[in-house]
C-alpha cells in the first residue's frame, strides 16, 4: 500500500481513538495515538488477516500486551471491516463489545485478552511456540509499552522465546517514553531496550514509530530473521498528532472535554488538508 | 492401613499424562523446572517433544499456556500449588479465568503434607484463591484412582481446571469395581445418622478411619468424598444436612475460604445446622514429616476422632 494511503488510514484511526474516548469519557488516548501507525501498518500492510474471517486458523496474531491502548486496536478494526465504525462511540459503556480492556470474546479480530501489563506478551510467545510445535506458518506479532516492560514477567517471556528462538515472533515496543506517573526515563527506565533486547537473544531494530518508511524497513528485515525473535523499538510520541495531548504526561489515560475533543479533530483534520495538498 | 497400598497423587497425575498423551496429540505439559517432583517427568519420557520446560518462571508459563489453548492446543501447567496459585493467581485470573480458556492446571505439593520443606512450600491457600475466579473447576482428588481419573476429566471437558495433588504416598481407598468419577458429584462413602463427615483430598481417609473409631463410642458417621469443590455438590451436602443434623469438613488447607468455606457458604442459604471445621486454623505450617505434622494439627484419622467427639459431647 502506498505510504499516503496508510497516513490516511492512521489518520482516521486517530480521530476514531478521540472519538471514542470522548464518548466513553475515560480511557487512554495518549499511548492509543502513539500506537496508531503500528498498528494502522500492522493490519493494512504487514499481517495476513481477514476481517470477514477473524478466527481463520491459519491467521497471524495480534497480541495488544499494552491492553490499555486498546482504542486505537478498535479503531483499526473498524477501519479494517471487522465491525462497524458507528460500534466505536460505545467503547467502555455497559453492554458494549468493546471493553475496557481488550477481551477476545467480545470483539472479533480479538486474538488475546490482555490489560493486565505484562500477560500479554507471555500469551504471544505462547501462540509463536505453539506454531512451532505444529509446524504451523503463521506469524505473530505482540505490541507493548516502554513503561509495561518495567513487568518481570515481560523478561520471563523474552529469556523464553529467544532461547528457543522463535523467529515467527515480532515484539514491537511502543517506547513513547512517558507512563502514568511520569516519564519512563524518570520512574524506573527500562533503556538501553534494544541492548537488553539483544541480551535476551533477540534480534533488536529501532525505528521510528511514526514513519512508515521505517517501519516498513523493519518489518521487512524481521520477516528475514531466522533463529531469535525479533524486536522492534518504535521511537514514538505520546499523544502524536494532537498538539496539546504530546508529550503530556496528564494524557495517558484522561478524556478530553468537548471543547478539547472538537480542537483535536479539527487539528487532524487540517492535517490531513494540508497532506492532500502536498 | 499399614497393609493399604498407598500411591502420592502428583505420581498419579504424572502417570495419567502419559496414559492420556498416547491418545491425544494436542495434550502438551508445561513445567517449570520441578519436572522431577510434579511428576510430569513420567510424561516427558514418553513424549519429550510435547514436554515444554519453562524454566523457573511460572508466571510466563500460566500465560503462554494461555496463548497456546487460543490455538487449540490443550496444555496441562504443572508446578507446586504455592508458584501456581499463589504466585500466578492474577495470572490465571486473568490471561485463562476471564477469557475462560481451555488450560488445565496440575497443583502438586498442595497442603501441609508437604512436610520437611516448610511453610514456604506449603500452600494451605489455594483453594480458596482459584474458588473466587468465576468459571474455574476445581478438583481435589482423594487417591491414585480419583487423581488418574480426575485428570481424564479434566481433558474431557471445556474450560480452566484446577486439580490438587499431593506429595505425600496417601491410601488407595476407590479401587473398587464400580468406581464412577463424575466432575461436580460428591461420594458418599459411609452411611451414617448422627453426624456427616465431609472430606477431601487426603483427609477422605481420614475422615473414613475418624468414623470407625467414633462408631465405637456410639457415634454413627457419614462419611462424603468432595473431590470437586468447585462447582459443590450442594445436593449431597443439603440431604446430609438434613439427615444427620451435623457436618465437619476437614481438608488440608486453610479453614476460611475452602472446602469448610464453601460448605457453610451452601448450608448457611439452604439448609442450617451446627458446621465444624477441620483444618489449618488461620496458621501457617512449619517443617516436620508430613505424618507428624498431619497428627500436631489434627488432620489425620486421630485428630478428627478427637475434635468430632468433642464436638458432639
Amino acid at each position: 500500500m502506498e505510504k499516503q494511503k496508510l497516513q490516511n488510514i492512521a489518520r482516521e484511526v486517530r480521530k476514531d481513538i478521540l472519538t471514542e474516548v470522548y464518548h466513553a469519557k475515560s480511557g487512554h488516548p495518549g499511548g492509543s495515538l502513539s500506537v496508531a501507525d503500528i498498528l494502522t501498518y500492522l493490519y493494512f500492510e504487514e499481517m495476513n488477516v481477514d476481517p470477514a474471517n477473524p478466527a481463520k486458523p491459519d491467521r497471524d496474531r495480534f497480541v495488544l500486551s499494552k491492553g490499555h491502548a486498546t482504542p486505537a486496536h478498535y479503531a483499526v478494526l473498524a477501519e479494517k471491516g471487522y465491525f462497524p465504525k458507528e460500534d466505536l462511540v460505545t467503547l467502555r459503556a455497559l453492554g458494549s463489545h468493546l471493553q475496557g480492556h481488550p477481551n477476545m470474546n467480545d470483539t472479533p479480530g480479538v486474538d488475546m485478552t490482555t490489560g493486565s501489563l505484562g500477560q500479554g506478551i507471555s500469551a504471544a510467545v505462547g501462540m509463536a511456540l505453539s506454531a512451532k510445535l505444529t509446524g504451523d506458518d503463521y506469524r505473530v506479532y505482540a505490541v507493548m509499552g516502554d513503561g509495561e516492560i518495567e513487568e518481570g514477567q515481560v523478561w520471563e517471556a523474552l529469556m523464553f522465546a529467544g532461547n528457543k528462538g522463535l523467529d515467527n515472533l515480532v515484539v514491537v515496543v511502543d517506547s513513547n517514553g512517558i507512563q502514568l506517573d511520569g516519564t519512563v526515563e524518570e520512574i524506573n527506565s527500562p533503556q538501553p531496550i534494544d541492548e537488553k533486547m539483544k541480551a535476551f537473544h533477540l534480534h533488536a531494530i529501532v525505528a521510528d514509530g511514526h514513519d512508515f518508511d521505517s517501519l516498513d524497513q523493519a518489518f521487512k528485515e524481521a520477516r528475514t530473521v531466522k533463529g531469535c525473535p525479533t524486536a522492534i523499538i518504535a521511537k514514538t510520541v505520546k499523544g502524536k498528532g494532537v498538539s496539546f495531548m504530546e508529550n503530556q504526561v496528564s494524557w495517558h489515560g484522561s478524556a478530553p472535554n468537548k471543547e478539547q475533543y472538537e480542537k483535536a479533530m479539527e487539528e487532524l483534520e487540517k492535517a490531513g488538508e494540508a497532506q492532500c495538498q502536498m | 492401613m499399614s497393609d493399604v497400598k498407598k500411591i502420592a497423587t502428583r505420581d498419579s497425575y504424572g502417570n495419567a499424562l502419559a496414559e492420556l498423551g498416547k491418545e491425544h496429540e494436542n495434550l502438551y505439559v508445561l513445567d517449570a523446572d520441578l519436572a522431577a517432583a510434579t511428576k510430569t517427568g513420567v510424561f516427558k519420557k514418553v513424549f519429550p517433544e510435547r514436554h515444554i520446560d519453562c524454566g523457573i518462571a511460572e508466571s510466563n508459563m500460566i500465560g503462554m499456556a494461555a496463548g497456546m489453548a487460543t490455538t487449540g492446543k490443550i496444555p496441562f501447567v504443572s508446578t507446586f500449588a504455592m508458584f501456581l496459585a499463589g504466585r500466578g493467581f492474577e495470572q490465571v485470573r486473568n490471561s485463562v479465568g476471564y477469557p475462560h480458556l481451555n488450560v488445565k492446571f496440575g497443583a502438586t505439593h498442595a497442603g501441609i503434607s508437604v512436610g520437611p520443606d516448610g511453610a514456604t512450600h506449603q500452600c494451605n491457600e489455594d483453594i480458596a484463591l482459584m474458588r473466587t475466579i468465576p468459571g474455574m473447576t476445581i478438583i481435589n482428588p482423594s487417591d491414585d484412582v480419583e487423581a488418574r481419573a480426575a485428570v481424564k476429566a479434566a481433558y474431557e471437558m471445556e474450560g480452566p481446571v484446577y486439580m490438587r495433588f499431593g506429595r505425600l504416598a496417601v491410601p488407595v481407598i476407590n479401587d473398587r469395581e464400580d468406581y464412577h468419577f463424575e466432575i461436580g458429584k460428591g461420594v458418599t462413602l459411609r452411611e451414617g445418622s448422627d453426624v456427616t463427615l465431609v472430606g477431601t483430598g487426603l483427609e477422605v481417609a481420614a475422615c473414613l478411619e475418624a468414623a470407625e473409631m467414633l462408631e465405637k463410642d456410639g457415634i454413627s458417621a457419614r462419611v462424603i468424598n468432595i473431590h470437586t469443590i468447585k462447582p459443590i455438590d450442594e445436593e449431597i451436602l443439603v440431604k446430609a444436612a438434613k439427615e444427620t443434623g451435623r457436618i465437619v469438613t476437614a481438608e488440608e488447607h486453610s479453614v476460611i475460604g475452602g472446602l469448610g468455606g464453601a460448605v457453610c457458604e451452601v448450608l448457611a442459604e439452604k439448609a442450617p445446622v451446627p458446621v465444624k471445621r477441620i483444618g489449618m486454623n488461620d496458621v501457617f505450617g512449619e517443617s516436620g514429616v508430613a505424618e507428624e505434622l498431619l497428627h500436631k494439627y489434627g488432620l489425620d484419622g486421630e485428630g478428627i476422632y478427637q475434635t468430632v467427639k468433642e464436638w458432639m459431647k
